[in-house]
């Protein structure tokens, strides 16, 4: 246990002395597909409650294959699967992109939570009240003003208990990245495991930290919570 | 139609495998979730102290740090444990440990599901066969559970959909499932991109299934009930 501290420490928590490992790569990705996927859900969560089918049905159409199939499978397919194209391979901007691990996990991470980003603030959307919609109607809001002003601002609201859920799945779903060769948090206790063999130390370490970031994240968001959702206390 | 390639009976065999594995782990995840929820509820302290630990610590950590954790180390455990008693070593395949650490795993997330739902049934109940003179597990038996599996079912769905779909990961540690049997085909013929996609087919195919038949549980476990027409 002290001999992995000592000599693992610093690629669990920031570096290897080359790259950004451990830590500070699961926080990196956590980050960086959380963002994308927020940024993709947000219109889509708009589309998906469009009463035209061909605006919905693809919006359902990719929310069912991502939330049906398995991340890692999805992994395998964008890192394995795409590279063995032939298009891939001899477009050169597509095969710098899909060569490196790094950018298929973040894309394939990034659709995935994009796609359980877009049920839940399309559940919320649904769920507004239809007061608030009336009476901006009849302020003569126009139906962009609408959005921006009334039905936004109180879905994402409403939305942020469940929303917290789905960011600390996507935290647990980020040891995913270390089987496209991602140095994060549990790719380095898989070194520091295959080195000394003593994997209980090794992994527990890893499970130590990621649960310290739970926490963490937990907290955040209850504290989130408490500020934007004030008018719900009771 | 479908192009396997001579791999069709090694993907209907891992096919077989991953649906073997979730069914067994949610069996596992079921019971330690009833025991899980009925220690959460329970009033000694101690027990309800402990099955907290379980559920935060469980519900903290990534599941593929579990697996690999219980993984490499009940192996070390039940070493240790057999030179102890000095029997013969007990060799744990990827299969069973798949199936211990998927149920040990989904127990925690199982027992908040009927911790919820054991809350959801009236106290009144419980008192009026209490009354009748049942003993504690002819109450279980008869009154909670067919009552709590209704508020229960639909977060029991939830797990099972999650469980299903975790099972891609037991392939890690060296489980012959869909996800291998795929891979070998998608190596052995350079056609990756065509088999992991057929993968994430089969794994459709099992979800949009398993809705279908949670549904069906749905209807059947809220008989008698009425639904309030808006």
């Amino acid at each position: 246990m002290i001999y992995i501290i000592q000599n693992y420490w610093q690629a669990f928590l920031y570096s290897d002395g080359y790259n950004m490992t451990g830590l500070a790569m699961t926080l990196w990705l956590l980050v960086i597909s959380c963002a994308i996927g927020f940024c993709m859900a947000v219109p889509l969560a708009v589309a998906r409650n469009a009463r035209n089918p061909l605006i919905w049905g693809p919006v359902w159409f990719y929310t069912f294959i991502f939330r049906g199939s398995p991340l890692y499978v999805q992994l395998l397919v964008i890192y394995t699967g795409v590279y063995s194209l032939d298009v891939v391979q001899h477009n050169a901007l597509l095969n710098a992109f899909f060569r490196q691990g790094i950018d298929c996990t973040i894309l394939a991470f990034a659709l995935n939570t994009g796609a359980y980003t877009t049920e839940i603030f399309a559940g919320a959307i649904k769920d507004t009240s239809f007061g608030e919609v009336d009476a901006g109607r009849s302020l003569g809001m126009s139906r962009v003003t609408l959005y921006r002003r009334i039905i936004l601002p109180s879905a994402l609201r409403r939305a942020l208990p469940v929303y917290s859920n789905e960011v600390i799945l996507m935290l647990h779903s980020t040891t995913l990245a270390f089987t496209a060769t991602v140095p994060d948090i549990l790719k380095v206790a898989n070194d520091a495991n295959s080195a000394t063999y003593n994997s209980f130390a090794a992994f527990g370490l890893a499970a130590l930290i990621y649960l310290c970031v739970s926490f963490t994240l937990i907290y955040g968001f209850r504290r989130a919570e408490r500020h934007f959702l004030a008018f719900l206390q009771p | 139609m479908l192009d396997l390639a001579g791999y069709g009976p090694q993907i209907w065999a891992g096919t077989i495998v991953t649906v073997e594995l979730s069914v067994l782990s949610l069996l596992v995840s079921f019971a330690l979730g009833l025991v899980g929820a009925s220690a959460k509820l329970s009033k000694n302290r101690y027990v309800s102290g402990m099955a907290t630990v379980y559920t935060t610590i469980i519900r903290g950590v990534p599941d593929l740090v579990l697996m690999l954790l219980l993984f490499y180390s009940l192996q070390i455990w039940l070493n240790d444990a057999t030179d102890y008693f000095g029997i013969n070593q007990i060799n744990l395949d990827p299969f069973t440990s798949g199936v211990i650490t998927l149920g040990f795993i989904y127990g925690a997330y199982f027992t908040e599901t009927f911790r919820g739902a054991f809350m959801a049934v009236p106290k009144g109940q419980l008192e009026a066969a209490r009354a009748f003179g049942m003993k504690p597990l002819l109450v279980f038996r008869r009154i909670l559970f067919p009552q709590m599996m209704r508020y229960a079912l639909p977060g029991l769905g939830n797990n099972w959909q999650v469980i299903l779909k975790a099972t891609a990961l037991v392939s890690i540690i060296g489980l012959s499932d869909i996800i291998k049997a795929t891979q070998d085909a998608g190596k052995g013929t350079f056609r990756m991109f065509y088999f992991s996609v057929l993968a994430g087919l089969v794994y459709l195919v099992l979800t949009t299934l398993s809705n279908g038949v949670l549904l069906l549980l749905e209807r059947k476990y809220a008989v008698g009930v009425r639904k309030a027409v808006l």
